[in-house]
Parts: C-alpha cells; sequence; structure tokens
C-alpha cells in the first residue's frame, strides 16, 4: 500500500496556503487562487476543474474539521499533485469516513450547506492517486495526484 | 438561453457580476455544496437558497453561468461586494425552482 510522502522530484513550481479554522468566510480563497493560478499556466479545462473540486473540498474540510492546516500544490511537467496536512482530531474510521453522506459536521455548517458527506468522496473520485492517512488526536494527511 | 434574457424578458433583478452575456447550457438545484460541488456543469444557472459567500467559490470554480437565488430571499450587500469582486452573476426572482426550471427549458435548456 502507498504511504502519505511529499514526492520532490521534478517540481516545477510549489503553491502554499495556510488554512485557518472556522474561517468560513475566506473557505474557498485559496481553491480560487489555485485555480486561476493554474488557469494562468493553460492547464487544461477538465484538469482545472478536477484540481478546482479536490483542493476546494479539502480546504472546507480543514475549515470544518481541523484546527488549521496546509494546502501544498506541486505543479509537475506530467501532473499535479495535493498535499492536504492538518492538525486536528483525527479521522476515526477512515472507511467510514470515505463513505457518501456520512459527515461529523455540526449542525450551524450544515445549515450553511456544508457536511453533505461529500467531501472525501469528491476528492477520491477526481484523483488519479489518492492517499490518505489519519491519527486520532494528531491530525490527518492526504495526497491527490491528477495526471494530464 | 442567454443570462441577459432572464433579466430582460422574466424581470429577474440582477444583483451583481457583469458578465450577462453568458450562454446558460445546464440549470442545477441544490443547497447542499459539496453536492453541487460534485455534480455541477460548466456554464450552469445554479438556483439555492443558500446566500453566504462560500457559494461564490462554489459558483466561480466550477465557471457556472449564473446563480440564481429563488423566491425573494434577500442577499446581503457584503456578499454582493464580494460577487461583484469575484465577478460572480448573481440574480433573483420572486419564483420557485419549479417555475424557474420551466422558463429555463421553454427557452432552450435541455
Amino acid at each position: 500500500m502507498n504511504t502519505y510522502m511529499k514526492n520532490e522530484s521534478n517540481v516545477a513550481m510549489k503553491l502554499h496556503y495556510d488554512i485557518s479554522k472556522d474561517d468560513f468566510s475566506r473557505a474557498g480563497e485559496a481553491s480560487s487562487k489555485i485555480k486561476n493560478m493554474l488557469r494562468q499556466l493553460a492547464i487544461e479545462a477538465n484538469i482545472l476543474r478536477r484540481i478546482a473540486i479536490a483542493t476546494y473540498e479539502a480546504e472546507i474540510n480543514l475549515v470544518i474539521h481541523s484546527l488549521g492546516g496546509t494546502i501544498d500544490v506541486y505543479i509537475k511537467p506530467d501532473c499535479i499533485e495535493i498535499y492536504v496536512e492538518d492538525v486536528g482530531p483525527g479521522i476515526e474510521n477512515i472507511e467510514l469516513a470515505m463513505t457518501k453522506g456520512f459527515s461529523t459536521a455540526t449542525a450551524v455548517a450544515r445549515e450553511m450547506g456544508f457536511g453533505a458527506g461529500m467531501g472525501l468522496p469528491n476528492m477520491e473520485k477526481v484523483s488519479d492517486e489518492f492517499i490518505i492517512e489519519s491519527t486520532i488526536g494528531v491530525g490527518t494527511q492526504i495526497k491527490m495526484v491528477v495526471t494530464y | 438561453m442567454f443570462v441577459n434574457e432572464l433579466i430582460g424578458k422574466y424581470g429577474f433583478k440582477h444583483l451583481s457580476g457583469e458578465n450577462v452575456d453568458r450562454k446558460i447550457e445546464n440549470a442545477y438545484s441544490c443547497d447542499l455544496l459539496s453536492w453541487v460541488m460534485a455534480k455541477g456543469k460548466h456554464d450552469t444557472a445554479w438556483i439555492t437558497v443558500q446566500t453566504h459567500n462560500n457559494i461564490l467559490a462554489v459558483a466561480s470554480l466550477l465557471d457556472f453561468a449564473c446563480i440564481i437565488i429563488p423566491e425573494g430571499i434577500k442577499v446581503e450587500q457584503e456578499i454582493l461586494d464580494k460577487a461583484n469582486e469575484q465577478e460572480v452573476v448573481i440574480l433573483s426572482t420572486e419564483l420557485d425552482a419549479f417555475e424557474i426550471f420551466k422558463i429555463l427549458y421553454e427557452a432552450g435548456v435541455k
């Protein structure tokens, strides 16, 4: 089984974003910046869309569930790699968390239309490679690769 | 059908965003944002009762044609200012989702 590790080879450009917990007013900003940057690099629309979904869902998860975290984007000649790391409660049962419709989001988050239980399944669906690791009481790490 | 037809012909209020010459290719209605992220297509007219600023991120990331706020729901000025910054077109109408769908369908969004 693949384990979470940043692959530093052949990186043409790196992007880094810090995401704060509970900052709903800014949630989505990092993914918008990533999309705009990749659009300027003339990345194809379909790839752009998959990256947008992957980074948006990751960003929302960090806001809703973590104590804060980071999103790193590695732009490579043949793919985009997205690394999401947080400090947080961790995920007790990853298989359950990956199930469509399962969510531990608060009532407040749900009223805003979050917590549909689609975040992680959406991220996996748009990725060619998806690795998630989590330690209770420490945090969660996700690697997503979208190949051109 | 074009976004500006909803404004000119059907009396939808134009709340934000300048690009109303866009063509509407798809229509969708849902208030769960991750669901919309999973299912939303390009150039969509998206009907939602959510009016907080995260709808702007969803609409702009998925390249939607416009957001339509139904049933006369008000949108705060702060959100509209952000929508203008992010160039997201928001319309509002007194009509409910079904009536809006009928207009879109009859105007050729199929």
